[in-house]
């Protein structure tokens, strides 16, 4: 087990030099530096340029800004953003709990409705719920973000006015970060008031976020439980003549679930990917809002170090599905 | 660990003050489009970080509410000396600095103050120079280095100020946002603690707003500051959502959750127009978008060229098409909302016959063939250069002008402009001072023609500059006026430029906000707002 865990952390490091790498060259690729991109028509003398773009750092060679950049991160260093001056690592920890409450509860979002669809569209193959199961999670998996969720926002929130719009938390309430998770930030400040106004604001957001993984887990349910339906254990439990029900939840869900629990894994990489446009959307102050303004300013520090740390925690989550995968089925680790 | 109710008002913020007791604090919620870097207006360029930073600071001298006059701010007067050279400031007594958590002032702003805030940006050795960055990019581009000679305290309410040269603007100057005034007495207190950084995190100021909390990238509050020497803002607390897109911020103003939406889609305009619940109000930005024809270069040297094309093409059309109701044809170099703005000027028409009649005489009956030079991204004075540069190549196809259309990326694109590369090119600018040399001098002086310099179409007419320098010199507005309106004529005779548009900005509030006033510079600004409870 011990050697199976080493051998999936040893891939892991080059993956993490790539990405190091590749986000270092390719926000340089895009046209326009930090100092250009700030000053705009009226541009700025080449001289002061020249001051500026030393103070920076930038006027060295790339390679040497490169090893500077990885010398720093094997330290823990990530820098300092180029815009707020405050270092990247603390400005990502400010803002990362956000990011991941709002995908927890989209993942949640997506298990909860997609595993239940999908059991039932499997055992009911053929039927009108499956075609519609089927057909409602291709849509989903193929709608924008964007649309999709401006469109509920026009509809619950503006038509019904049942949500709100954007926000975490209603402006009524100013509740000390403690953990930055604003669920249990509320709980543990014993504001009831507060901690439904944050459920509250989660609920678009977390539909919108959920969406493409609960097509995915859905598709992947039916998938999984129409195979494992077929095969001869569940005729013969069927054939002793056990309860339909505990059929499928005892016998087909626990086989069935194996290549399910992967493709929840394999979803955070789709998630924090999707929270990006979710958070410019909703207003919710995440890391993936923040990227996107460090885009736009060329705020080259904080964008590496961003990328690095939401693929760091990628990589993360998916050696631990591999590790767990293992765990569950032996046949796997004995076979690497 | 404890929640801080800011005033009974943020409640009210929530379900949008109609259902309030009529004694409830009033809280304006402003959707704001971005997150500041920081909150200090020295170190920023964006009106993004001006927004947050303005409650909180004043300057020596300020811009009047929605306007470009300069009235007084931390000081009450000031005299100028006969040669122009030496601006002494009697400074306001009694002007209060905020607290926070760390600091309580034990003095008013003073002479101290004021040395401090200056040296931080000009003096290299000064310890808080290096602090957010320390660019200063404002301070710099108004030449500050050069002109200021010193700074000095007469006494604890008095300032002089002596340039090196004379320099009508300059009072305009210190009215724009890098000029505020930070505590030094603050400054001095976060030193003794090792976090200088602070000072640009949680601002001091002497301003109308005290900042409150910063929750990164999500909310901004600030409350109204007591004893405010201008008087306590009708408000009680002011408050940034920031919301980025702009179709949310409309969804969020209809939905009462804020009270002022900038930056609205062009294509809610109509929609926006018809809702009673909403107030659109719209201005003049203090910009111009033009294109300019580089006179160093053929044919653009031949002023009948530059003639013809200014009535080659069909500037109303394109304004309406690109602009979408958001902009209005220009006819001057400077917007008409800034002063000296010559309204005897008549445009040139459009008339493509005539426009051929004057190519032909300058030899060119059939045309030429040109390249067209257009931003690849959208500005505050031209929001589709692309479609815009489309569209006049068209209407120069027809007088025979073969035009290419040539486009760089944004930083790139400006300084080729800036060398002068292009034959014809696009580009705009949006007011710094409200002054009119930041318009006249900066974009059509000799001294900018230089290769660099932001004159591109590197026009340097001597009658023009003499005018523009000798207003530079006088420092009675009236005589400047007159100069200015006389540069405009020879402007459009001389016709450097096609001048194209100034942008419309608009602006969503909900009807119970009172007496909001759109700024000329594009800043928003909410002391001396009100909300109808």
């Amino acid at each position: 087990m011990l050697r199976f865990i080493l051998t999936r952390v040893s891939l892991v490091i080059p993956t993490f030099l790539g990405v190091t790498f590749l986000t270092f060259l390719l926000i340089r690729l895009v046209p326009g530096d930090p100092i250009e991109v700030r000053v705009g028509e009226r541009g700025i003398p080449p001289e002061r340029l020249l001051e500026l773009r030393h103070e920076l750092g930038l006027d060295r060679p790339l390679w040497q800004q490169f090893l500077d950049y990885i010398g720093g991160v094997l330290q823990g260093d990530l820098g300092v953003s180029l815009v707020t001056r405050n270092s990247v690592f603390s400005e990502f920890v400010t803002l990362f709990p956000a990011t991941l409450e709002l995908a927890a509860l989209a993942m949640l979002f997506a298990t909860v409705v997609g595993l239940p669809a999908g059991i039932i569209a499997a055992v009911r193959r053929g039927s009108v719920f499956d075609h519609g199961v089927m057909g409602i999670s291709l849509t989903g998996y193929s709608m924008p973000i964007f649309w999709w969720g401006l469109l509920l926002i026009l509809f619950f929130s503006v038509g019904l006015g049942w949500t709100p719009v954007s926000g975490r938390l209603d402006l009524l309430y100013y509740v000390e970060p403690v953990t930055g998770f604003m669920l249990i930030d509320t709980l543990m400040a014993g504001e009831y008031g507060a901690f439904w106004s944050a459920l509250h604001h989660l609920i678009l957001p977390m539909i919108v976020l959920g969406t493409v993984p609960l097509a995915v887990v859905a598709r992947m349910t039916r998938s999984a439980m129409l195979e494992v339906l077929g095969e001869d254990y569940i005729r013969t439990a069927k054939a002793k003549g056990l309860a339909g029900k505990r059929v499928i939840g005892l016998h087909a869900l626990r086989n069935a679930l194996i290549p399910v629990v992967t493709v929840i894994g394999l979803q955070v990489g789709t998630l924090l990917g999707g929270a990006i446009l979710t958070e410019t959307i909703f207003s919710w102050p995440g890391v993936g809002k923040w990227l996107i303004e460090s885009i736009n300013r060329r705020d080259y520090p904080a964008l590496q170090g961003g990328v690095l740390l939401i693929a760091t925690t990628v990589m993360t989550v998916n050696l631990l599905v591999d590790v767990l995968y293992g765990v569950l089925n032996p046949r796997i680790r004995h076979s690497r | 660990m404890k929640r801080i109710l800011l005033g009974a008002g943020l409640g009210v913020a929530a379900t949008l003050a109609l259902a309030a007791p009529a004694q409830a604090a009033k809280t304006l919620v402003y959707c704001s489009e971005g997150s500041p870097e920081n909150f200090n207006p020295m170190v920023n360029t964006t009106g993004t970080s001006f927004d947050v930073s303005l409650p909180v600071y004043n300057n020596l001298v300020q811009f009047e509410r929605g306007g470009t006059k300069v009235v007084p701010g931390l000081a009450e007067t000031w005299d100028v000396s006969e040669d122009g050279l030496t601006y002494t400031f009697h400074l306001r007594k009694g002007a209060k600095w905020h607290s926070n958590n760390d600091f309580k002032p034990t003095r008013d702003a003073n002479a101290d103050d004021v040395l401090w805030s200056f040296n931080r940006q000009w003096k290299k050795d000064h310890p808080f120079h290096k602090v957010s960055g320390g660019a200063y990019d404002y301070f710099n581009d108004m030449a500050m280095p050069d002109l200021l000679k010193s700074i000095e305290k007469v006494d604890d309410y008095t300032v002089k100020f002596t340039l090196n040269k004379v320099e009508a603007p300059f009072i305009a100057n210190l009215a724009m946002p890098f000029a505020a005034i930070q505590s030094a007495e603050y400054a001095d207190s976060l030193q003794k603690k090792n976090q200088i950084d602070k000072i640009d995190q949680a601002p001091i100021g002497t301003g109308p707003f005290q900042f409150v909390a910063y929750q990164k990238d999500a909310v901004i509050r600030y409350k109204a500051f007591e004893p405010y020497w201008g008087g306590k803002a009708p408000l009680d607390n002011l408050v940034f959502a920031i919301t980025p897109d702009a179709a949310v911020r409309y969804a969020k103003l209809k939905a009462g959750e804020c009270h002022i939406v900038p930056y609205p889609n062009p294509a809610d305009l109509e929609a926006m127009k018809k809702d009673t619940a909403i107030n659109l109000m719209e201005q003049e930005g203090l910009n111009v978008g033009y294109l300019s024809f580089n006179v160093t270069k053929k044919p653009f040297d031949d002023v009948r060229v530059r003639r013809a094309l200014n009535m080659a093409i069909d500037k109303k059309a394109v304004v309406d098409a690109v602009y979408q109701g958001a902009g209005v044809p220009a006819k001057n170099p400077i917007p008409p909302t800034m002063w000296s703005y010559n309204k005897e000027i008549e445009d040139y028409p459009y008339d493509p016959e005539r426009a051929k009649k004057l190519l032909a005489e300058a030899g060119f009956p059939d045309g030429f063939e040109t390249d067209l030079w257009a931003m690849p991204v959208q500005r505050p004075y031209n929001p589709n250069a692309k479609r815009m540069a489309e569209m006049m190549q068209a209407d120069l196809a027809k007088v025979g002008i073969k035009a290419k259309v040539v486009q760089y990326e944004w930083g790139e694109y400006r300084k080729r402009l800036q060398a002068g590369e292009h034959q014809m090119g696009m580009l705009g600018w949006t007011g710094d001072n409200g002054d009119p040399d930041n318009f006249l001098h900066v974009l059509l002086g000799c001294e900018a023609a230089r290769p660099g310099g932001s004159n591109i179409a590197k026009w340097c007419y001597k009658e023009f500059d003499d005018l523009v320098l000798q207003a530079k010199r006088t420092t009675d507005i009236a005589a400047r006026t007159k100069l200015y309106e006389q540069a405009q004529v020879i402007f459009k005779e001389e016709a450097p430029w096609l001048t194209v548009a100034h942008s419309v900005v608009h602006m969503a509030l909900s009807k119970n906000v009172v007496d909001y006033k759109m700024d000329p510079f594009g800043i928003h600004r909410f002391y001396g707002v009100d909300l109808k409870q």
